[in-house]
């Protein structure tokens, strides 16, 4: 038991089954590995500390680890923003019904191709898994979607994605490793395809169908890409991260004059664009960094099956 | 006979039957109504698009109706490799493209296995926990985000300058602006991929090492080999198939440098090695209206990927590995 409190006091290189080699050996990994979590840790420390600091304060610098005149200013402020409540409606609203889209769908898919009677299993799974192979490019892209009317449109976040080739990869491999018997005998109850697929198939994915969802859920939350590229003109389509990058941009460059809101708060005097872009940073990365530690055992398993069977 | 007759929905009977396929197709209608809607949506979706590389070959002149648009053949393609102004922005877009996907290709690959090798050598399992979950943490932000963190790091007062000074490498007064030397992107773009992705990476790895049999250690424990030994004699032989499969299938990745880390730390100071492919197409396509162009050049990356792709699920197969689609 004595040994289990090693690191934190140092004793004499005595105890049984390890050499001092091997204590050097610990303490290498010991350090390395902490240096890493601080090197991944420290700056969302730093931006969380800043966000929660008194802008006018935080112009003078120094601040690392925790907030030197707390405030919940510079939140109130981003908050009372009309346009960051908007996107962070939408944000939300992405990523609920896409996930919701985007697992029914895949699984539903998976299901079909994972029936060996099916006749049309091949030409199903082939046609999707071209796709890994070829894509269209940006500017195809681009003139389907204007040319279907889906520019300035809410649902151009949710109907290009709906299916993505691994996501329907890994819920194939988990349904065939379904018991047959479980499915056999639905069917001899006389559950057609549909009804087996919702109450049996469909409760028995679970653990993969987290995976997806997480997957899915992170995709949509985290892109910007998509509100730039077809609804930037439309304030009301905007996304947190699409706010972000706007901050991020107007601070980039030297041109200020139409850097919107982080501006106007600016004259205020009560919050600085370094403080507005801390706390923009915060609100558009913590409910992911709060969802995925509950997942993990999911995701970790869904990548395992996934990455290396693909 | 009637037993049979209840069964006809179930496969093993079906087979022995020579029913036609559109019985069959009639019978399995709930599976077709299952799929095919979704099959639809992926021709709408990713085939449509394949059908618009027309454009690359056309002077396409938008709100001119398709037949009436002018075929040049190769044309635009000739522009991208020879003309004095293209050309050399695109060929200095490919280099970009190749360099950025390489150096992440290797950084990616050595720093996840170092990581997964070290995490294996963890006996305690509550820190090895703590250190899993933090170390995915990056891959679960945007990179958006990401770039915010990056930029806020390597700012003039940011944290990596404030430490050049502390240790005394650099004076006050003689702050590096980082994200401003282009010859320095590279290996910033690679640093960072590493940050947010190091964790990620590692999970394929360490699920192959947990497989490796305990019994393997054990005996070479006996003979004498020391951690360092058995790290390099058994753990990293262990995880070879997998490092093989990984390897072949991001050969097939080369022309997938990524896009938005390009896009959101590439400011004009540091172009020359920021921009690549996809930054090209973007910039000529959506900003300058050259569709044309922009679509050649897409078209260009994918046939490449493509032939990529298909040479490393050849050379898979060839090794004895699975199909790897």
């Amino acid at each position: 038991m004595a040994n289990l409190a090693s690191a934190s006091k140092p004793r004499k290189f005595s105890s049984r089954n390890s050499s001092l080699g091997d204590k050097i050996f610990d303490i290498c990994i010991y350090t390395a590995l902490t240096l890493l979590m601080i090197v991944t840790l420290y700056p969302f420390i730093n931006t969380l500390a800043v966000s929660f600091n008194a802008a006018v304060d935080s112009m003078k610098g120094g601040i690392h680890l925790w907030p030197r005149q707390f405030s919940v200013e510079n939140y109130k402020f981003v908050f009372a923003e009309n346009t960051v409540y908007n996107a962070a409606m939408i944000s939300v609203l992405r990523s609920v019904i896409g996930t919701f889209v985007t697992v029914f769908a895949s699984a539903m898919v998976a299901y079909t191709i994972s029936r060996p009677e099916y006749v049309l299993k091949k030409f199903v799974t082939i046609a999707f898994i071209i796709t890994m192979y070829i894509n269209g490019g940006l500017i195809p892209n681009f003139l389907l979607i204007r040319d279907l009317g889906l520019l300035d449109n809410f649902w151009v976040y949710i109907l290009p994605g709906i299916i993505g080739v691994f996501n329907l990869i890994i819920i194939r491999s988990f349904i065939e490793q379904l018991p047959d018997s479980i499915l056999e005998s639905a069917r001899i109850d006389g559950a057609g395809d549909f009804r087996t697929f919702v109450n049996i198939v469909l409760p028995l994915c679970t653990p993969v169908l987290a995976t997806v969802a997480l997957f899915s859920t992170v995709s949509q939350w985290n892109s910007w890409f998509d509100v730039f590229l077809y609804n930037s003109s439309n304030e009301h389509l905007s996304t947190l991260q699409y706010e972000l990058q706007k901050i991020l941009q107007n601070s980039n460059t030297t041109s200020s004059a139409e850097s919107g809101f982080a501006n106007s708060g600016a004259e205020a005097m009560k919050v600085s664009p370094l403080s507005i872009r801390a706390t923009m940073t915060i609100v558009a990365s913590v409910p992911m960094i709060v969802i995925y530690p509950f997942l993990q055992k999911y995701f970790v398993k869904g990548m395992t099956v996934g990455g290396v069977k693909g | 006979m009637e037993k049979s007759a209840t069964l006809t929905t179930s496969s093993s009977t079906l087979e022995n039957k020579p029913t036609s396929f559109f019985k069959k197709l009639l019978q399995q209608r709930m599976l077709v109504l299952m799929s095919v809607p979704f099959v639809i949506w992926l021709f709408i979706f990713k085939y449509v698009p394949i059908w618009g590389w027309t454009i690359a070959f056309q002077d396409y002149q938008p709100g001119v109706s398709f037949k009436d648009q002018e075929w040049v053949g190769f044309k635009h393609f000739k522009i991208l490799f020879t003309d004095e102004t293209f050309a050399e922005q695109f060929l200095r877009s490919v280099r970009n493209t190749l360099a950025m996907s390489g150096i992440n290709l290797v950084l990616g690959f050595v720093s996840a296995i170092i990581l997964a090798l070290l995490l294996n050598e963890v006996k305690k399992v509550a820190f090895k926990r703590t250190v899993q979950t933090v170390s995915y943490l990056p891959h679960f932000i945007s990179w958006v985000v990401a770039a915010g963190i990056i930029q806020t790091t390597l700012a003039t007062d940011g944290v990596i300058n404030e430490l050049l000074k502390w240790t005394g490498v650099i004076d006050a007064g003689q702050e590096i602006l980082f994200l401003g030397k282009a010859n320095w992107f590279w290996g910033i773009f690679g640093a960072s991929t590493v940050w947010k992705d190091i964790g990620w990476n590692t999970i394929v790895y360490l699920a192959a090492m947990s497989s490796i049999d305990p019994s393997q250690y054990e005996a070479a424990e006996m003979d004498g080999a020391g951690r360092l030994k058995r790290m390099w004699h058994i753990t990293l032989p262990g995880i070879k198939p997998v490092i093989i499969v990984l390897l072949i299938m991001n050969i097939g990745y080369l022309m997938e440098s990524g896009f938005e880390p390009q896009y959101l730390l590439g400011n004009p100071m540091n172009v020359d090695y920021s921009e690549n492919i996809d930054i090209f197409v973007l910039k000529y396509g959506l900003q300058q209206f050259n569709f044309p162009l922009a679509t050649a050049a897409g078209m260009f990356k994918t046939v490449v990927s493509f032939i990529l792709l298909f040479a490393a699920n050849n050379i898979a197969k060839r090794m004895g590995q699975d199909r790897l689609f």
